[in-house]
């Protein structure tokens, strides 16, 4: 089994825990595309993580375009974690997508840290 | 709970197009449940419009703070500190914390990241309907529970009207006859006796036709 080594993998315990803010926030920290690899659909060990993930990634994938970013730039697969070979196939293909889509335009700057939680303490 | 929802994205960026860095205040009340300004929207937002500012090659700082209520005054004053240098504040709450900050500071454009809908309840997970007009003169007691202010279009107070059909509301197929509802639960609780009781006409002075409302008791003021 071989994928373009381009991919960094962060895991979650479950795909139903991936949240528009881990989203953006990937986009923010300079990555060209992000895909979610949930498990299949009907598998999900807490029964609708996968489907809610997918729920997410629409919503985000909607947002993008709205800002401007493309939502082209994120997808959902599903499969599961017998699936090497099918895993190489998406880190592939979503790979090509993004080279076809070009570098993030967020790229031109720096992913400096223009975010701040308030604290008022 | 009142029910809001947020403006979209373009007409927000548009608010602050020409301001620097930005202060997005999320409310811990009613727009967190639902799920319209609360801490999880108010970085989204943040995200988002950063993100779109990048984009534009005008980068834009963002603050968020959650205030444990936008409604009142004290919640409000907890933010003193977070607003001195920012250009804009952008709150996430509905009409009344975004009326609360712009009091408060009189020196910074406020703007409003959400429509304020209306007064309602989650009917399921993700949706919200309409359950109370707000008329100040409550007659849901007369009414088996259904409220024919908000409920029936056209706010009829003695019945239905010629559009009622099969039980719907003749301006869609999907919204339920209120005055079919109330009979139905009256004739159910044995009470249809109650809707032919003559009723005064409805004092609306109560509802907005008043002018601005004002709720006062005296008894725990403070001072």
């Amino acid at each position: 089994m071989q994928y373009v080594p381009n991919i960094r993998i962060v895991e979650m315990p479950c795909s139903g825990t991936i949240d528009h803010r881990v989203l953006l926030q990937a986009f923010e920290d300079g990555a060209d595309g992000v895909f979610v690899a949930g498990c299949m659909e009907g598998d999900c060990h807490f029964q609708k993580g996968n489907y809610r993930a997918r729920k997410r990634v629409n919503a985000v994938k909607k947002l993008l375009d709205e800002i401007g970013l493309g939502g082209e730039r994120l997808e959902m697969y599903n499969l599961s974690a017998a699936m090497g070979p099918r895993f190489a196939e998406i880190a592939n293909e979503m790979t090509e997508r993004v080279r076809r889509l070009g570098p993030s335009p967020l790229k031109k700057q720096s992913a400096g840290t223009m975010e701040k939680e308030g604290d008022v303490a | 709970m009142i029910i809001a929802q947020q403006k979209p994205i373009k007409d927000i960026a548009e608010m602050i197009a020409d301001c620097k860095k930005v202060l997005l205040v999320g409310c811990a009340g009613c727009v967190t449940v639902c799920l319209a300004g609360g801490e999880k929207e108010t970085e989204i937002l943040a995200a988002a419009l950063r993100i779109m500012r990048r984009l534009q090659d005008n980068p834009l700082e963002t603050v968020t703070y959650v205030a444990t209520r936008q409604c009142d005054p004290e919640y409000i004053a907890t933010m003193d500190n977070l607003v001195k240098d920012v250009d804009a504040i952008i709150s996430l709450a509905c009409g009344v914390g975004v009326q609360y900050i712009a009091e408060r500071y009189h020196d910074k454009w406020v703007v409003p990241a959400l429509d304020t809908k209306f007064i309602g309840g989650s009917k399921v997970h993700g949706v919200w309907e309409e359950k109370c007009g707000l008329c100040g003169d409550c007659v849901l007691h007369r009414t088996g529970g259904i409220c024919p202010i908000i409920r029936c279009s056209k706010s009829i107070l003695n019945g239905p009207c010629g559009g009622s059909q099969y039980g719907k509301c003749e301006i869609s197929k999907d919204v339920d006859c209120a005055w079919q509802l109330i009979y139905d639960r009256m004739k159910a609780l044995g009470r249809l006796d109650k809707l032919m009781e003559i009723q005064p006409p409805k004092d609306w002075s109560k509802s907005r036709d008043g002018g601005p409302r004002k709720a006062i008791r005296e008894d725990v003021m403070i001072g």
